[in-house]
């Protein structure tokens, strides 16, 4: 093949540079240029969306630009349980027969596994979400990130965004897997070595031969967490993998290949080696407060939490009943599955795997956010909780007096096992 | 919020670091409205905080200020509180979006943990920088022009608000 000049006269770009210089409406972009971006789709929930948004869109006496690109999930108040959450869901509802928006998730899971699960987030796209674990879209190679309702506000206006041009940090992993050791361990660790902040709110790109491996739900877990690593979007460059879920998903057919990073482009590299990887678990109060699962062998929980956007989809919940098979939850334990969407939940019944985690004792909770963001039913004081989910500050379940360590689903499902933390490759050999 | 008010020494509130948006704005008080919220603010790790705070006060942190969700109430709390501005090291990239979209001034500055808890300080939002009582001058990073903007607006909605009025006014004149 031979250059022409045109093709000469252009760098080698990343992924993240080349999905904003699209969106911009540019050949290509800068690192450190500030860009004006046309928004694809905009997706936000019950909390930050239209309880916040319809007073500032009728202050300004504006309207929304494109209702075929907003997306609007209920998941944070439903199952409603107070006046207040009530209040706040009849708020959206309401907005949203009146918006006539096309599309709404009403109660059907979590935003950040609906709407990729309905063909919403295709790779070369630019999305926004008002939620902060919105990177999860960049698994579909799509550059998305979170922002908050006033910011939204102006996307409902205007259709578009600002954004820096961000640095690529590479997260290469080499060498695959072992048993018992997931996406979110990956995360961990990595949270765990360059800390809350490492991503230093630039593009991070995960890649390599067990990132390609990795199903798309696994995928989703990597980029979903990359909130917690401090980085503004988390990509990962569509392959047969992604076309094959989004197929399923009922998405146009998009041209993947356009997208991926350019052999040679600058970015900061890091490489992993999964073969070598041990479970991880997360103290309280930080994600990055994160250690293989032996330093806290042993640790009593009373609670064992198998939820969220990144710990309850389906190959969460297989990887749970993998543990838990044929076994009962230790006495005294609680363990809570609250499956990540009803698609996800339909599945795993049809499977047996709802069936697995009931026989063993676990308490099927709704399939929302739940616990996870301290909305729904808060845990108690004083409490120990293993959870699958992304955060464990102190008081986001609920209580500042509650000890929360997150861990894999696998990790979860051995905690409930033994009643206390426990390496879940003992469990599954 | 007007500049000049900057000029006026502050009083330093001292957090330490990975101040949280939990801790900003509790999930709990999360369905309530910013009013409600605003008393929970920091009530984990400073529970005298909401009570005891002035207008006019600033918040001096450490490294990643604002890390976790995408709650701007985490902003409008200490907007609501009347806090001047927050001066850290560094800050999660949505928390510093989401504040000058609500109009709250962030300070990136890497001398910030010098600071003590209860110190008068003056900002020059300008250049910008922090002089402490002492003469002291902590160097800030520069706030692009388009983000001063914001704040110097009171934040996005009133700017748009002011653009769809020029706006209009701009039609009115174009038909007359």
């Amino acid at each position: 093949m031979t250059f022409n000049a045109s093709d000469r006269a252009l760098a080698q770009q990343t992924l993240a540079q080349k999905l904003i210089a699209r969106a911009s409406g540019r050949a290509q972009v800068a690192v450190g240029e500030i860009v004006t971006c046309g928004v694809d789709m905009a997706m936000f929930h019950d909390s930050s969306g239209p309880r916040r948004l319809q007073p500032m869109l009728e202050e300004l006496g504006a309207q929304i630009w494109d209702r075929s690109r907003v997306v609007l999930v209920m998941d944070h108040y439903v199952p409603e349980r107070d006046d207040d959450s009530r209040r706040i869901v009849r708020i959206a509802r309401d907005w949203a027969r009146e918006q006539q928006l096309p599309h709404v998730y009403d109660s059907q899971g979590i935003c950040h596994v609906v709407v990729p699960q309905h063909g919403h987030i295709r790779p070369g796209m630019l999305c926004v979400g008002g939620d902060s674990h919105s990177p999860t879209g960049g698994a579909f190679g799509a550059y998305m990130f979170g922002i908050g309702s006033t910011e939204m506000l102006g996307v409902m206006v205007i259709g578009e965004i600002w954004l820096r041009v961000p640095e690529t940090i590479r997260m290469w992993w080499d060498g695959a897997l072992p048993a018992g050791v997931t996406a979110k361990d990956m995360m961990l660790h990595m949270i765990g070595r360059f800390g809350m902040n490492g991503g230093r709110y630039q593009a991070v790109e995960f890649a390599g031969p067990a990132v390609a491996a990795l199903s798309m739900q696994e995928r989703m877990t990597l980029s979903n967490m990359s909130a917690e690593l401090g980085a503004q979007a988390g990509l990962i460059a569509p392959d047969a993998t992604t076309a094959a879920f989004l197929a399923q998903a009922g998405a146009p057919p998009v041209d993947m290949a356009p997208w991926f990073t350019d052999e040679g482009a600058a970015l900061t590299h890091h490489r992993f080696d999964a073969a070598t990887l041990e479970p991880y678990v997360a103290a309280p109060h930080s994600p990055a407060n994160a250690h293989g699962v032996s330093r806290y062998l042993g640790t009593h929980v009373d609670v064992a939490y198998i939820g969220a956007c990144t710990g309850a989809k389906l190959d969460d919940l297989r990887a749970a009943a993998q543990v838990l098979r044929g076994h009962k939850v230790a006495a005294g334990i609680r363990l809570i599955v609250a499956p990540a969407s009803l698609h996800d939940q339909e599945r795993a019944r049809e499977e047996g795997v709802l069936q697995v985690l009931m026989d063993a004792g676990a308490e099927l909770f709704p399939t929302a956010c739940g616990a996870c963001s301290g909305y729904g039913d808060p845990m108690g004081d004083g409490i120990t909780v293993i959870s699958t989910t992304a955060r464990n500050f102190k008081g986001r379940m609920g209580s500042p007096t509650a000890q929360v360590y997150l861990g894999s689903p696998y990790t979860v499902a051995a905690a409930a096992l033994r009643g206390c933390v426990t390496d879940p490759r003992e469990v599954l050999a | 919020m007007t500049t000049d008010i900057l000029h006026r020494p502050h009083r330093v509130w001292r957090l330490g670091a990975d101040i949280d948006t939990d801790a900003l704005a509790p999930g709990h008080a999360m369905k309530h409205g910013i009013d409600v919220i605003a008393k929970h603010c920091l009530e984990a790790i400073r529970p005298e905080f909401a009570s005891k705070v002035q207008p006019g006060d600033v918040i001096v942190a450490g490294p990643n200020f604002g890390i976790g969700s995408s709650r701007e109430q985490a902003v409008a709390v200490l907007v609501q509180l009347g806090v001047a501005a927050v001066i850290a090291p560094s800050y999660s990239g949505l928390y510093f979006r989401n504040a000058f979209n609500v109009g709250l001034l962030l300070l990136t500055c890497a001398e910030a943990e010098s600071l003590q808890d209860g110190e008068r300080i003056v900002l020059d939002t300008r250049t910008p920088a922090v002089r402490t009582a002492d003469a002291h001058t902590l160097a800030c990073e520069p706030v692009p022009g388009f983000l001063m903007e914001m704040v110097d607006a009171g934040g996005l909605l009133r700017l748009l608000r002011r653009r769809m009025a020029a706006k209009k006014e701009a039609d009115a004149q174009h038909w007359h």
